[in-house]
């Protein structure tokens, strides 16, 4: 009995879209208002689900204090109320919150190991969100 | 034609624990954490039901939505609103509500009894930020 399980997390980070592969104009031209130099930010809203059969004992899918204990140590911790650029994973990367939910799904998929990750889903403002499932 | 699914919400308020009778307390409490409290709490569920079927031509609808209306309110809300779930319900003597087995026993109650349109999907939100999808078997 195959069930998805879905928990939404808040972190608010500041970020500046700007690719050193562009010049100054063309990243006006391309990144637009997110390329102002001094940054601007967002309230994130991370959405994880996670898939698997329910455990005839717990009723459960995956243990939601296992969840919330692995995405407020790597995610919530590492991110909140941080610049995103300032992190070593964007150093090279452009924090797209494409690039951000690719992260985030490249992390939980390495390091948690209770269910299957079936799709990381980020709101950047609530007119726009970005998805990646395996 | 087209196949379009359909999307009807609905609202119940219900107590709830989280035991299972196999294992000792402490186990219980390991596990379940404050929802192994056997004196229950309680949440405002909100119910999204997806059903898909082909536009009929001649109404426009998918499905009636007074009839779906009727049909959630009649096998889901009026059974499970204002009620303990673990003590009043049925499906749960067997097993622990979680909102998983909640997405699953809400299935099981709907499907086959919408006229002219397929379940497709039971989500339940136990609160905005947690909810479980179940999609019947694969």
């Amino acid at each position: 009995m195959k069930a998805y399980l879905s928990r939404r997390y808040r972190l608010s980070a500041a970020h500046r879209l700007h690719s050193p592969a562009y010049s100054d104009a063309k990243n006006r031209e391309v990144y637009g208002k997110c390329n102002n130099p001094h940054g601007h930010g967002h309230n994130y809203i991370v959405e994880v689900t996670f898939s698997g059969p329910v455990d005839a004992a717990t009723g459960m899918v995956v243990n939601l204090a296992d969840v919330d204990g692995f995405m407020r140590r790597e995610i919530v911790d590492r991110f909140d109320h941080q610049n995103l650029n300032q992190q070593a994973i964007f150093e090279h990367l452009v924090p797209t919150t494409e690039n951000l939910c690719r992260e985030i799904h490249r992390i939980i998929s390495a390091g948690f190991k209770h269910a299957k990750l079936e799709r990381v889903r980020i709101e950047e403002t609530s007119n726009n969100f970005f998805e990646i499932s395996e | 034609m087209s196949m379009v699914l359909l999307t009807r919400k609905a609202e119940f308020s219900a107590a709830h624990f989280y035991y299972n009778e196999a294992w000792s307390q402490q186990e219980n409490e390991r596990v379940f954490g404050k929802c192994a409290n056997r004196n229950g709490h309680g949440h405002n569920y909100t119910l999204e039901v997806t059903v898909a079927g082909e536009v009929d031509p001649v109404s426009g609808f998918v499905v009636d939505l007074k009839a779906l209306k009727e049909i959630l309110n009649r096998e889901v809300v009026e059974v499970y609103d204002h009620r303990h779930l673990n003590l009043e319900v049925p499906e749960f003597r067997s097993a622990i509500p979680t909102t998983e087995n909640i997405a699953i026993a809400v299935w099981n109650r709907l499907n086959g009894k919408i006229p002219g349109a397929r379940l497709h999907r039971v989500r339940v939100y136990e609160m905005p930020d947690l909810f479980a999808d179940y999609c019947g078997e694969a």
